[in-house]
């Protein structure tokens, strides 16, 4: 709840993982060009490339703060177990961040000329997908915690095991912006999804325990 | 007598030292025998010409790069539950000979890909999960050199190559769920009949056992280096300390 608080009244990360989509949005045509046909067949992987990397953005502020100010000592030594903790830092940056970019994504599909089909299918799959993104994340954001220069080498390590996720997400957005069946990609993510969810905390915890000792 | 006693940096440095000569010699040996007889000894390929040689540079050097990462997850899993450093040392010793080992698979795949299927790279599922292996070994070298405390850094590097493993083979589902292969199958199995033919699966072991020696005296002589480097900086902390 804390976090919560925080982040949105600090108002800085809250936006700015927003805002960074958008401009990611927008420099892709920028890039490729204006073709509506183009676009419209790249735009369900924009869109999901676009969050992942607001998603990365956002990572080395999950923990560096409360590391630096002590106060992930003190959530150490609290009755509350580390793994309990670091799900639930995960649950706010999913809060303050994914969940902007699910609701974000479809406006920004206009931009792209995203098939009509597919707009909801990229909102399921991030919706889907998203999540995972987080708690992996906070794995790669705990163990770069102690680091002085910890950003790049965490994207470093974080994108690797982001690979799943991404080609799982965009496949089912991609399918179904193109009218094929998504069920299996969609049922593939969401059992990554599922499966982060439940183990990914433990490695969290273990490896903020190795870093808080 | 169990293999435990190597955990003792002395007992491996003595026992590594005693072997490393042999291993030396015959892997040289064996890969000079391996790709000379396969490259000037083969027929060439009835389809692909001469080009089909550089197979006994390419599948090796694959082999030993998914068994580098392999023989790193034992070694961590050995630091993570009975901490024996020298375990430690021998899984960050390992990570630079794979990460060599895979841009060479990579690279010779190139070379071989650009005649075969004229082009230099192509998102094939092997090809993109070896590229993913090639990422996995930069993170993991990366957080080597980043942190400072030995131990630290090795617990922190044993749990991400547990953690990698695991998105590794999930990576492998992924991409080949993503996008159809041109790549062909395992060049060498026991169960299948469309194996190499035999004029080039005979050098093809011999690489590969050469190879696999090579790569076991480079780690052997890359964590003596590393217990040398441990014991040097233990010697100047109490030199420090004493005066």
């Amino acid at each position: 709840m804390r976090d919560l608080r925080l982040a949105v009244r600090a108002g800085g990360g809250f936006g700015l993982g927003l805002a960074f989509f958008l401009i990611v949005t927008v420099m892709v045509p920028f890039s490729v060009g204006p073709e509506s046909d183009l676009l419209s067949r790249i735009a369900p992987g924009v869109l999901w490339l676009g969050a992942l990397l607001s998603c990365l953005l956002s990572l080395d502020r999950l923990l560096a703060l409360d590391w630096e100010d002590g106060s992930l000592d003190l959530l150490a030594t609290a009755p509350l177990p580390l793994e309990a903790v670091v799900t639930i830092k995960a649950l706010a940056h999913w809060i303050t961040t994914g969940l902007p970019l699910v609701l974000a994504a479809p406006f920004l599909g206009v931009l792209l000329n995203l098939p009509l089909e597919g707009f909801k299918w990229v909102v399921i799959s991030l919706l889907l997908g998203t999540p995972a993104l987080s708690v992996i994340g906070t794995f790669g954001a705990a163990l770069t915690v102690g680091l002085k220069r910890g950003g790049l080498l965490l994207s470093l390590l974080v994108m690797p095991l982001y690979v799943p996720t991404l080609i799982f997400g965009a496949e089912a957005a991609r399918r179904g912006a193109m009218n094929m069946g998504v069920e299996t990609p969609l049922l593939m993510l969401a059992g990554i999804s599922a499966g982060v969810i439940a183990l990914m905390p433990f490695a969290s915890a273990a490896v903020l325990r190795i870093n808080l000792r | 007598m169990s293999i435990w006693e190597y955990a003792n940096p002395r007992k491996f440095l003595q026992t590594s030292e005693r072997v490393m000569p042999v291993l030396w010699v015959s892997s040289g040996l064996l890969m000079a025998v391996g790709l000379i007889w396969g490259f000037f000894f083969t027929p060439d390929d009835y389809r692909q010409g001469s080009t089909v040689k550089i197979i006994f540079l390419h599948v090796p050097a694959a082999l030993m790069a998914i068994n580098a990462w392999f023989m790193m997850l034992v070694a961590s899993l050995i630091w993570v539950i009975r901490r024996h450093h020298v375990s430690a040392l021998a899984a960050k010793a390992a990570a630079p000979v794979g990460i060599v080992m895979t841009l060479i698979a990579l690279a010779t795949g190139a070379i071989w890909g650009q005649p075969m299927w004229g082009t230099w790279w192509a998102w094939d599922p092997r090809l993109t999960s070896f590229l993913v292996l090639f990422l996995f070994y930069l993170g993991y070298i990366s957080l080597w050199e980043a942190i400072e405390d030995p131990d630290t850094a090795a617990d922190l590097t044993s749990i991400l190559c547990l953690v990698g493993t695991v998105f590794a083979v999930l990576s492998r589902y992924a991409v080949n769920f993503w996008n159809q292969g041109l790549h062909q199958g395992a060049s060498l199995s026991l169960d299948e009949k469309e194996n190499v033919a035999d004029a080039f699966s005979n050098p093809l072991y011999v690489c590969m056992v050469g190879f696999g020696l090579f790569f076991v005296a480079m780690v052997f002589y890359r964590t003596g280096t590393e217990i040398r480097a441990r014991r040097i900086k233990a010697l100047m902390a109490r030199e420090r300390q004493e005066a």
